[in-house]
């Protein structure tokens, strides 16, 4: 338990054209643990991700991943994007199936295994249709499917819920935590909305703004589960919460913003 | 949007004015004379007669039967090349860039010149028209390979890659299709120019083809069977082109127009 699921060790992460994007960052992801990085556009929070996932190398420190250091893709993590990933030419049932038969798994199988998954999302009659029938929230959905039928230990999110519309995230929201409640794992998910972090996560970690972004704040939320991302923004303890973690969060906004202008 | 039953009685007007001013010059005299001179533009009835005519043989189908055949071929043959050369060149960009400007050489060069050199080299048979047909074809195909497996989205190619997927399964499941529907976007316009080779080649010199037909009829001043070969030409490019949308449909459901169109 000691070295956790995700450990970055002071992980710096550079473009090759000298653009530092983050610096020595330090972070313990415990397993089973919910943990949201919130920070202001372009602080580098996707770039972090990115490295835990082994989708790039850090030009210093490293990557653990439950105490054994990473070299290349992070095999034990499932990744969800920001953007559409689904392949537009494979139904819905298709690409959830599709990581079971990248692993071997007979296709017979691998697509009733879908169709489960495919319900545990709601989208149990939607198996045969293709990402540009679906909606945005539904594209997410199996998305969403796809990534958890692998059953992988680690799950790391880049803004998933980003392109949608408020309330159709707050239900994703919803949905999310049934999932990961159902089978805890080590969860990154990253963010620029603080209130969907908090209403979510165990912890909130706070990042400042870049270039050469750090790791600025560390807040446990002592909120209890199970939570419903909807009812939970009414509670009194969640605006507490929320103040004390804007009051530091709204400084690096500000200094984003003017940097920016 | 116009109603379906109106457009398609608007379509066949177009074809009766064309079809009206034709016979009326070439049929009707007005003050004593014809507008449309019988040698130079013969009568759509004579054109019609001569296509019941030479439905009424065999040789015809003979004659369709090889043009077909030979559309086939160039369509397969340059469609493969295309695709291997397609993704060879894709995947290899050191390659792509050392043979970039001889590319770019043979495909502006007309192919028309290049007729005589494949007589020459696979004689009068069909196969000087395949090869014909293959360099039209080719390039298309290639083109779009290239193009449809170097804008594989990143987005979709790093989540398959943390899928699970090795090199042989991306080949398989994200850069081959998504080459392919770059690919069969441009089916039309690939067959159509497999069959601009075979009928281009056998007008240069061919002992058969719906392409040796009209260049026979030229060839003796036969006005009628001129325009009786490209009328039964026409026709054949429009059941082609038929089947490639059937095709195209079957194969491209997932695409957001092609469902949208049917």
């Amino acid at each position: 338990m000691a070295a956790g699921a995700v450990a970055l060790e002071g992980v710096t992460i550079a473009y090759p054209n000298g653009y530092e994007a983050v610096t020595a960052a330090d972070l313990v992801v415990g397993e089973g643990e919910f943990v949201s990085l919130v920070g202001p556009t372009g602080c580098g929070k996707s770039t972090l991700l990115n490295a835990a996932a082994g989708l790039i190398a850090p030009a210093a420190g490293a990557v653990r991943i439950f105490g054994a250091p990473l070299a290349g893709l992070n095999r034990q993590a499932g990744y969800l994007f920001q953007q559409d990933a689904l392949m537009p030419w494979k139904n819905a049932a298709d690409n959830v199936a599709i990581g079971l038969e990248a692993a071997g798994v007979l296709r017979k199988e691998a697509l009733e295994r879908a169709h489960v998954w495919l319900t545990k999302v709601g989208l149990k009659s939607f198996g045969d249709r293709y990402p540009h029938q679906l909606s945005g929230g539904q594209k997410k959905r199996v998305a969403m499917a796809q990534m958890l039928i692998r059953d992988p230990k680690i799950l790391l999110m880049d803004e998933p819920f980003g392109p949608l519309d408020a309330q159709t995230r707050q239900i994703m929201g919803n949905l999310l935590l049934d999932l990961w409640a159902a089978d805890k794992k080590a969860l990154i998910f990253v963010t620029h909305d603080l209130e969907e972090a908090i209403a979510l996560s165990d912890r909130v970690v706070i990042m400042s703004s870049g270039p050469k972004a750090r790791i600025i704040g560390d807040h446990r939320i002592d909120l209890p589960r199970p939570r419903n991302a909807l009812d939970i923004r009414l509670d009194p303890h969640f605006h507490e919460i929320q103040q004390k973690i804007w009051a530091q969060l709204r400084e690096e906004v500000i200094k984003a913003y003017g940097d920016a202008a | 949007m116009i109603a379906r039953p109106k457009l398609i009685a608007m379509q066949i007007l177009v074809a009766f004015t064309l079809v009206g001013i034709w016979y009326v010059g070439s049929s009707v005299p007005i003050f004593g004379t014809y507008f449309f001179f019988f040698f130079f533009f013969s009568t759509p009835q004579d054109v019609f007669w001569r296509i019941v005519k030479m439905f009424s043989g065999t040789t015809i189908w003979r004659h369709i039967g090889i043009t077909l055949t030979e559309t086939m071929l160039a369509f397969v043959i340059g469609s493969i090349a295309g695709v291997v050369f397609g993704f060879w060149f894709a995947r290899k960009p050191l390659v792509a860039a050392v043979f970039d400007p001889y590319l770019k050489m043979a495909n502006a060069l007309p192919r028309v010149v290049l007729a005589p050199i494949f007589m020459l080299w696979l004689g009068l048979g069909i196969w000087s028209k395949v090869a014909l047909g293959v360099t039209l074809v080719f390039f298309i195909v290639f083109f779009n390979v290239y193009q449809g497996v170097k804008e594989v989205s990143p987005v979709v190619l790093a989540n398959a890659r943390m899928l699970g997927l090795n090199e042989r399964q991306l080949f398989r499941h994200v850069y081959w299709p998504s080459a392919l529907s770059w690919m069969f976007s441009s089916l039309h316009t690939s067959v159509g120019f497999a069959l601009v080779g075979a009928v281009v080649g056998e007008y240069l010199g061919a002992a058969a083809g719906l392409g040796y037909l009209i260049h026979e009829a030229e060839g003796v001043f036969d006005v009628t069977g001129v325009f009786a070969g490209m009328a039964i030409l026409a026709a054949f490019v429009l059941v082609v082109d038929a089947v490639v949308t059937q095709i195209e449909k079957a194969l491209l459901v997932w695409r957001p127009e092609a469902t949208q169109k049917g």
